[in-house]
């Protein structure tokens, strides 16, 4: 076998090697072995997490600071394919969890990416409570005003006039204005994008995350496969031309004022962005001038 | 310039649509799952502000500047 005059195959022939291919910018936060994803052809929720992996890039956090946790419905796989702490919590339970997380290791940034049905409908309670001790989370609720993974139902986000699987009439219901609730819940960064406007969402998300306390992000997104085919509004590509022509950017808005109709003109921007104390910073100081020396601050399991 | 990872593709178009200067056209070969991919036809025009890569959903899209 050791033949000297047979030279090894390598030397002879020249075997091209592939070039090295350059990484694609999120690569390194996403979970690339389960990609394609699941959601829908022309579904904004692919577009949103884009925004929050270069959100996340430009915030310049550790990634081992940051935790995502999401809830059930389509936007609740966003935890599954982010190279990131993450878990994919029960329905309308990503805000409990996420808080528990956050007061059990207070270096922690809480992110929640989640759909309006599982934070505003099933997890309203839990939303409301979260906003109103401020604790140190921020939530990307990605609105496309149904129930999109169980069929297209009506939700508590569903415009008047517009048709579901269970308003085959139109929906009759008033929906909720997430900006508003948001706000008179206590939340500190109030924002509104939809899932075409990517570089003002990355900032606002990049905000978000170094905000402390409870900021709030509502992105509108399309849903081509139920919403739009129901309503005959197209595809998604037309609902993305349709933000494009009727999305106002007014910065500052009064959020009474920012209800969506079916539609109509959407009003976008960052509505709010104050300071307030935290629910940790609110209980050490509280405890501390009740209790004085005798009070010993939680610093965390590493502490 | 652009490169395009054709399987990844859903053929949504959203990147032909949204381009500012047209640079992105829809190939006529199909994918392993049945989608257009788009084809950097007039990648000259390109300016690279990896607006298609951040609009992408699919994540298949990456805008390489040199």
């Amino acid at each position: 076998m050791n033949n000297p005059d047979v030279q090894p195959l390598t030397d002879t022939l020249h075997i091209p090697q592939p070039e090295e291919e350059l990484p694609h910018p999120m690569e390194e936060f996403l979970r690339t072995e389960r990609l394609p994803h699941i959601w829908c052809s022309t579904c904004g929720i692919g577009t949103v997490i884009t925004a929050f992996i270069t959100g996340l890039q430009k915030s310049g956090l550790e990634r081992e600071k940051v935790a995502v946790v999401s809830g059930i419905g389509c936007s609740g796989r966003a935890a599954g394919y982010l190279r990131l702490d993450s878990f994919h919590s029960t329905h309308g339970r990503a805000i409990p969890f996420a808080t528990g997380l956050a007061l059990g290791n207070p270096e922690l940034k809480l992110v929640v990416i989640s759909g309006d049905g599982d934070i505003i409908a099933i997890g309203g309670n839990h939303f409301i409570h979260a906003a109103r001790r401020n604790i140190n989370l921020s939530i990307i609720c990605i609105n496309n005003f149904n129930y999109a993974m169980t069929g297209g139902q009506a939700g508590p986000t569903t415009p008047i006039e517009a048709n579901a699987s269970t308003a085959p009439y139109g929906c009759y219901e008033f929906p909720f204005n997430l900006p508003h609730l948001a706000e008179s819940s206590g939340a500190v960064y109030v924002a509104r994008w939809t899932s075409l406007h990517i570089r003002r969402l990355t900032n606002s998300i990049s905000e978000a995350l170094l905000k402390p306390g409870f900021s709030f992000i509502e992105v509108i997104s399309p849903c081509p496969t139920l919403y739009a085919r129901r309503n005959r509004l197209g595809t998604g590509l037309d609902l993305m031309r349709f933000y494009h022509d009727n999305a106002k950017i007014k910065h500052g808005t009064d959020t009474r004022k920012l209800d969506i109709e079916y539609q109509d003109e959407i009003i976008v921007g960052k509505f709010l962005d104050k300071d307030k104390p935290t629910f940790l910073e609110k209980r050490d100081d509280f405890l501390k001038s009740k209790l004085g020396d005798k009070f010993v601050p939680y610093m965390g399991p590493k502490a | 310039m652009i490169e395009i990872d054709e399987e990844y593709c859903k053929g949504c178009s959203i990147c032909i649509d949204f381009c500012p200067l047209e640079v992105l056209e829809i190939s006529d070969k199909i994918n392993r799952k049945g989608y257009y991919p788009p084809v950097p036809t007039y990648e000259e025009k390109c300016i690279g502000c990896r607006f298609c890569e951040l609009l992408c959903p699919e994540f298949s899209i990456m805008v390489i500047n040199e």
